[in-house]
């Protein structure tokens, strides 16, 4: 074999082995036995409060739904970001268009592991990345609940991606990269009741950070200005800085805080606005002491300045 | 040149409603908003007693708000931008959509202060239906900005 066939031959080699490494750090990673087995049976009951705390019929519902039509999870919601458009899917009961067909395993790989019942990498547009410090037995309530939902025919639109985001498997790298199910915020003293159950809320199941932290290039949340407030994901505005840092809401009380959950108005009554309208009326569904929690956690959490550049001032013409 | 073209202003100016600075106008009757609703905020959430005078006096003054935004004057264009502004663009992309709002609110806001609640469950009800218009203009029509 000649020296040119030679190192023909070898940089196959070394291509077949760079794609069968990709191939391999690409593979999706499901749910392992343990997480499993911890699913249980799921309440009904237990998982509309869920339900409601992940903010599901958000994204979900149709756009502008209202009342009971909230319920009907027949997608649609766009999502207009730097890596394209992505278009909330039918989670109905629906077997065809929606989630109908699922098992319990099936929606808990979806859920906090992003990964389809055919084995594909759904995009983190799909907060997985909060929803994989649920618990499994939440997950499993939020399935129950799911369950006793409509069906509802009819699929949504397809993203409209620019590549390469339109292949689905690179994500896998980002995902091994990026997507864990341990805490953000860890406490040198050990903190109260309140405070974790505020954590596990406000970092998982409520995804908070997802859009008030902000991110690198990559699409991966920035873990050192946790909750520092970033600019929007779509359109030209900001997401507060939630952190009792500069620029944040420190001068709240836990009080102030929870009345805002549950009302809509800050301590100054400025109204609720934007996306977090949505989210607002989420939070009026969860109980008083949920709402507590969440507002202990954002008193305990690290203070941070805003996570987004100042105004620019109009330029004089 | 320079007179003609400030004659030119200044008579597009008085073709206008426009008002001498919308942007702080439009501001300034959202404060006022803001300072009615606290006023009986806590009596809407049982933390105060309730009192049919102060409930009175604030709708009233967020009735008369309401009345005040005239969008072609307070929203003209060329007040998308300026100042700390949070007016979102859709309120002239869509600017049907923003005068249902706006008009949403009067109709609200006028019948709370005809139906002169007196008693707690009374102002509840006005109060849910006047608030709510909060939320829901500022989902569409307000942008954070930083």
């Amino acid at each position: 074999m000649g020296i040119v066939a030679r190192l023909a031959v070898g940089a196959v080699a070394i291509c077949a082995i760079g794609a069968g490494a990709f191939w391999v750090l690409t593979a999706p990673v499901r749910l392992d036995d343990v997480a499993l087995a911890s699913l249980g049976q799921g309440d009904a009951a237990r998982g509309e409060h869920v339900f409601w705390a992940g903010g599901c019929a958000s994204c979900h519902a149709r756009p502008k739904a209202e009342g009971d039509a909230r319920l009907e999870l027949a997608g649609g919601v766009e999502l207009k970001t730097a890596f394209g458009t992505f278009v909330a899917p039918n989670i109905s009961q629906d077997s065809n268009d929606g989630i109908g067909d699922w098992s319990l395993q099936d929606f808990a790989n979806a859920v906090m592991r992003g990964v389809s019942p055919s084995g594909e990498h759904l995009y983190p547009a799909f907060p997985y990345t909060s929803y994989a410090r649920m618990k499994p037995a939440d997950v499993a309530d939020l399935y129950a609940f799911m369950k006793t939902l409509p069906a509802v025919a009819g699929k949504a639109p397809d993203h409209s991606l620019s590549f390469p985001f339109t292949m689905r498997r690179g994500l896998g790298l980002w995902k091994r990269l990026y997507l864990s199910d341990a805490p953000v915020v860890v406490f040198d003293d050990p903190p109260s009741d309140a405070v974790l159950r505020g954590r596990y809320l406000a970092e998982g199941p409520g995804h908070c950070g997802e859009c008030h932290t902000p991110r690198e290039l990559t699409g991966a949340v920035k873990d050192g200005q946790w909750l520092a407030g970033a600019a929007a994901a779509e359109g030209d505005g900001i997401v507060p800085n939630i952190t009792p840092g500069e620029g944040g809401i420190g001068g709240w009380s836990q009080d102030e805080i929870v009345n805002y959950l549950e009302t809509g108005f800050t301590p100054d009554y400025d109204s609720v606005g934007g996306s977090m309208v949505e989210v607002q009326r989420n939070m009026a569904r969860l109980t008083d002491e949920d709402r507590q929690a969440i507002a202990a956690y954002l008193k305990a959490i690290p203070a941070h300045p805003n996570g987004y550049p100042p105004r620019q001032p109009k330029p004089t013409s | 040149m320079k007179r003609l073209v400030l004659a030119l202003s200044v008579l597009a100016l008085a073709g206008t409603a426009a008002s001498a600075d919308p942007i702080a106008e439009r501001q300034a009757i959202m404060k006022s908003n803001g300072k009615a609703l606290k006023s009986i905020a806590g009596m809407a959430k049982g933390a105060e007693p309730f009192d049919a005078d102060t409930v009175m006096a604030a709708l009233k003054i967020l009735s008369e708000d309401a009345e005040k935004i005239d969008v072609a004057a307070l929203f003209p264009k060329g007040s998308e931008t300026g100042g700390d502004t949070t007016a979102s663009p859709k309120i002239w992309e869509d600017a049907a959509g923003f005068q249902k709002a706006v008009d949403k609110f009067k109709a609200d806001t006028a019948d709370a202060v005809a139906a002169a609640p007196a008693d707690l469950d009374a102002f509840k009800a006005q109060f849910g239906k006047v608030s709510q218009n909060c939320g829901t203009c500022h989902e569409t029509f307000r942008l954070k900005k930083g």
